[in-house]
C-alpha cells in the first residue's frame, strides 16, 4: 500500500486507517472519484492513505487547497498500543508545543507557515459539540474576528473576517473532511483573500470528563499592503486568537452564554454593556 | 450610581459611574443594601495586586435586593440575596467537583491570558478584584451586575438582618474553609496567625470543628481581645518570641495545624520581613510571607498548614526543606464559596456561629474612601467596616439605564 518514506516520518497505526505524509513528494490520490481537480499533482507534499471511506474527501481537500498549501493534518488523535485513546497526539501538535528536532520535522510545518491552536476539554458529548461546529454559522458568536459566515452549500461557506484598520477579508472555505462526531477539516478556496486551512477534532476525554476539542489553524496572508497588515496581526495574534475562540466555544457550550466583564467603571469612555479588556 | 473606584496606590474615590445593566441571560442586577471592606481590598489599596486599572469599581463582599433579572436567572425581583465573592458557572468540571473558585468559565476569554501565563492556568473570576480575575465591577456601589446569578447568590429569609448574613459573601466561608483545610482532629492545638476577620472566623470555625485549643497571634490588642472572646489563647508577637512560646504551650511538640490568615503583607520588624519589603517594592518578589514562614517552622512534624491568606506570585525564601523534612501537608486556595453557603446559613439561623461581634463601624457608602484610609491605618480600632449605600445618602439618584453623563 504505502511507500516507505525516506527519511522516515512517524507513522501511527490506527485500527482502521493509516496516513503518511511524505514531505516534498508528489501526490496522486488513488481510488478517488472526486473529479479532475483531485487528480492534480501537488508539488510540495504528498499524502497516501488507505482503507477509509473519507479518502475521497481528503483527496478533494488536497486538491482544493491552493498551490503551496501543504495538507498538514495527517493522523488521527493518539491511541496507545492497547488501542486506548490517550488524547490528542503530540507529534501533530501546534508549533508552540514542539521544540528542537520534533519541531523541524513536524509534518505540519513543512511549508514554513505557523500552525496554531490548542486542545481544550469541554464537558459535553462529542456529537453535540460536533453538531454546533458543523453549522459554521455560529462561529461569529465565539470567534472574535469572524464577523459573518454565509453558507453557500453544504460544504462551502463564505467567511467575513475582520482585518486591521477596519478592513475585512473574505474567505471561502470548503469542508474537506467530515467525520460526524470526530473531525471537520476545511481549506480555503482559491478565490479567498487569505489562504487558510483548519481542522477541529473531537475525541472522548476520560470517562465523565466530556470531550477533548482540538482546533488547528494555518494562515497565509494575502499580498499587498492589506496583506502585510494582516500578516503583522496574524503573526502576533493567531495563537491568542485560537485560544480565546476555543475558550469562548467552551464557555458557550458549557454555560449557554459567553461571560463578559461588561460593568460600570469610572473610565468615561466605557459603556457598562461592553467588555473591558 | 455612586461607587467606590480605585485610582492608584492609596487613592480610592466615591464617584458617579454608569449603572450596570443586564448583559447575559443568567445575570441579575442587585441593589446593594450592605457591603464590607475586606483585608483583600487592602492588598489592592496598597498596590500589591497587578492588573487593576484606574476607574475599577472595588468590593467583593456585598448583599442586596434583586431589582432586575435576565431571562435565565432563577432569582426573582425583590428577593434578598448574599453574593459570594467568586463568580462560578456551576457547569464546568471544577464547579461540578465543588471547586468553585477554580471555575473554568467565569473569567472572560480576553482577561484569561494574563493568569494563564502567570499561574499556568486561567483563574476563576471574582468581583472587584483586578483584571487577572476577570475585571468584573465590584459591589462597593449602589448597584452591581451579578453574572451566573442562578449559581452564586443565596436567598436570605426576611427575619435575618443584613449584618448577620453579610459575611457569607466571603470571610465566614473563608474562615470556615481555612479550618476545614487544617483537618482538625480531637485533641488538636491549632495556631492561627492574624486576628483580622478571616482569622477570627477561622478561630470560631476551628472550635466548632472540635479543636481542643486555638492559639491566636497578632499585635493589635483589640483584635487579640476579640480572639480571646472567641475562646482562643492569644500571643502578641511584640511581647513574645512566637516560635518559643508555641513550643512552650504545646509541650515541645508544636501546633498540630497552623493557619496563615495574614497573607502577602505581613507586618513586623523581623529581619526577613524587612528584606521582603525592600524586595516587594523593587519588584524582586511579590510577597512578604513572614507569617507563613513562621507558621511552617512552628508546625509540628507531620502537621497541616492551611493558607487562606492571599499570595499573588513568587515568594522569596520559602521554607521548602522544612515542609519536606517535617512531612507537612499544605492546603490553600480561594474559598470554594458555594460549597459552604447553605450549611453556614443554617448555622447562622441556629445561632451556632456569631457573625456580628467583629463589626466595629457602620458607615454610608459616601464615606468609603475615608473608611479605606482608617481600615489601612488603624487596624486595631477598625476591625470590620460595613458600608450602607442607603445610609445618609446625600441626594437620591434615580437608577438610570443609560450611560451616566458624569
Ligand atoms: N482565601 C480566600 O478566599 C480569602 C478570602 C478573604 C480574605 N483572604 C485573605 O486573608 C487574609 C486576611 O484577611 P483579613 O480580612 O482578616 O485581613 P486583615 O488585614 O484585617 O487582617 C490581617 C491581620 O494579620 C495581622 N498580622 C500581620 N502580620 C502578622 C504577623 N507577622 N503575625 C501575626 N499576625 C499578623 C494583622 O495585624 C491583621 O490583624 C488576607 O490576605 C486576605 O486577602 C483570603
Ligand atoms: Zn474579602
Ligand atoms: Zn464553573
Amino acid at each position: 500500500m504505502a511507500r516507505t518514506p525516506e527519511p522516515p516520518v512517524e507513522t501511527v497505526a490506527v485500527e482502521y486507517e493509516e496516513i503518511l505524509i511524505i514531505p516534498g513528494e508528489a501526490t496522486e490520490i488513488e481510488g478517488s472519484d472526486t473529479g479532475s481537480r483531485a487528480k492534480r499533482r501537488r508539488p510540495s507534499s504528498g499524502v497516501e492513505r488507505g482503507g477509509s471511506s473519507n479518502r475521497a474527501l481528503i483527496g478533494l481537500g488536497l486538491a482544493a487547497a491552493t498551490a503551496g498549501a501543504a495538507f498538514f493534518f495527517a493522523r488521527k488523535a493518539g491511541e496507545n498500543q492497547n488501542g486506548h485513546y490517550t488524547g490528542p497526539r503530540i507529534s501533530d501538535a501546534p508549533d508552540h508545543v514542539l521544540r528542537g528536532k520534533a519541531k523541524e520535522q513536524s509534518a505540519n510545518n513543512q511549508d514554513g507557515r505557523a500552525l496554531v491552536g490548542r486542545t481544550v476539554t469541554i464537558g459535553k458529548p462529542r456529537q453535540e459539540l460536533y453538531a454546533v461546529w458543523r453549522e459554521f454559522t455560529r462561529f461569529p458568536e465565539f470567534m472574535d474576528n469572524v464577523r459573518q459566515i454565509e453558507k453557500l452549500d453544504d460544504t462551502r461557506s463564505r467567511w467575513t473576517i475582520e482585518a486591521p484598520m477596519g478592513a475585512t477579508v473574505q474567505v471561502v472555505t470548503r469542508i474537506v473532511e467530515d467525520v460526524p462526531g470526530e473531525t471537520i477539516a476545511w481549506v480555503s478556496e482559491p478565490e479567498s483573500q487569505i489562504e487558510t486551512d483548519g481542522r477541529v477534532e473531537f475525541a472522548d476525554a476520560p470517562p465523565g470528563r466530556g470531550t477533548y476539542v482540538r482546533l488547528l489553524l494555518r494562515y497565509k496572508p494575502p499580498a499587498g499592503a492589506l496583506g502585510r497588515a494582516v500578516a503583522k496581526v496574524m503573526q502576533r495574534e493567531p495563537n491568542v486568537q485560537a485560544r480565546r475562540d476555543l475558550r469562548r466555544f467552551k464557555q458557550l457550550m458549557e454555560t449557554g452564554e459567553i461571560p463578559v466583564n461588561a460593568s460600570p467603571s469610572g473610565r468615561k469612555s466605557e459603556s457598562p454593556t461592553e467588555a473591558r479588556i | 450610581m455612586r461607587a467606590l473606584t480605585w485610582h492608584g496606590r492609596h487613592d480610592v474615590r466615591v464617584e458617579t459611574v454608569p449603572d450596570p445593566e443586564i448583559v447575559n441571560p443568567r445575570d441579575c442586577i442587585l441593589k446593594i443594601t450592605s457591603t464590607a471592606i475586606c483585608g483583600s481590598d487592602l492588598h489592592l489599596y496598597d498596590g500589591y495586586i497587578p492588573t487593576l486599572r484606574a476607574g475599577d469599581v472595588l468590593g467583593h463582599e456585598f448583599m442586596g435586593e434583586v431589582v432586575e433579572v435576565g431571562s435565565k436567572s432563577t432569582l426573582k425581583k425583590g428577593q434578598r440575596v448574599v453574593v459570594p465573592f467568586t463568580i462560578s458557572c456551576g457547569d464546568c468540571f471544577f464547579c461540578k467537583k465543588q471547586q468553585f473558585s477554580a471555575c473554568d468559565n467565569s473569567n472572560p476569554a480576553e482577561t484569561s491570558d494574563a493568569s494563564e501565563t502567570l499561574m499556568g492556568h486561567a483563574m476563576g473570576a471574582a468581583f472587584g478584584y483586578a483584571h487577572l480575575t476577570g475585571g468584573y465591577a465590584g459591589g462597593q456601589a449602589e448597584y452591581v451586575r451579578v453574572p451566573f446569578s442562578d449559581v452564586g447568590p443565596i436567598v436570605i429569609p426576611d427575619q435575618l438582618e443584613d449584618e448577620k448574613v453579610l459575611f457569607l459573601s466571603d470571610i465566614l466561608p473563608t474562615g470556615w474553609m481555612a479550618a476545614e483545610n487544617a483537618d482538625i482532629e480531637p485533641g488538636d492545638t491549632v495556631a492561627v496567625w492574624g486576628c483580622g476577620p478571616v482569622g477570627l472566623f477561622a478561630i470560631q470555625s476551628a472550635f466548632i470543628m472540635g479543636a481542643h485549643r486555638v492559639i491566636a497571634i497578632d499585635h493589635y490588642p483589640r483584635r487579640l481581645q476579640l480572639a480571646k472572646q472567641m475562646g482562643a489563647d492569644v500571643l502578641d508577637y511584640r511581647e513574645v518570641e512566637v516560635l518559643e512560646a508555641l513550643k512552650e504551650m504545646t509541650g515541645g511538640i508544636g501546633p498540630d495545624a497552623v493557619i496563615d490568615c495574614v497573607g502577602m503583607e505581613s507586618h513586623g520588624m523581623a529581619i526577613d520581613n524587612i528584606v521582603d519589603t525592600v524586595k516587594a517594592h523593587t519588584f524582586l518578589a511579590t510577597e512578604r510571607p513572614h507569617a507563613l514562614r513562621q507558621a511552617i517552622i512552628a508546625c509540628r512534624k507531620g502537621g497541616r498548614v492551611s493558607i487562606p491568606g492571599v499570595y499573588g506570585g513568587f515568594a522569596d525564601k520559602f521554607p521548602l526543606g522544612q515542609v519536606m523534612e517535617k512531612g507537612l501537608t499544605i492546603k490553600t486556595g480561594q474559598t470554594h464559596m458555594q460549597r459552604y453557603l447553605k450549611p453556614l446559613l443554617e448555622l447562622i439561623r441556629e445561632d451556632k456561629v456569631d457573625t456580628t461581634f467583629l463589626i466595629s463601624h457602620r458607615e454610608p457608602l459616601e464615606k468609603a474612601a475615608e473608611m479605606y484610609r482608617h481600615w489601612h491605618d488603624e487596624q486595631d480600632t477598625y476591625t470590620k467596616i460595613v458600608l450602607k449605600p442607603e445610609m445618609a445618602k446625600p441626594r437620591t439618584e434615580a437608577r438610570q439605564p443609560e450611560l451616566a453623563t458624569a
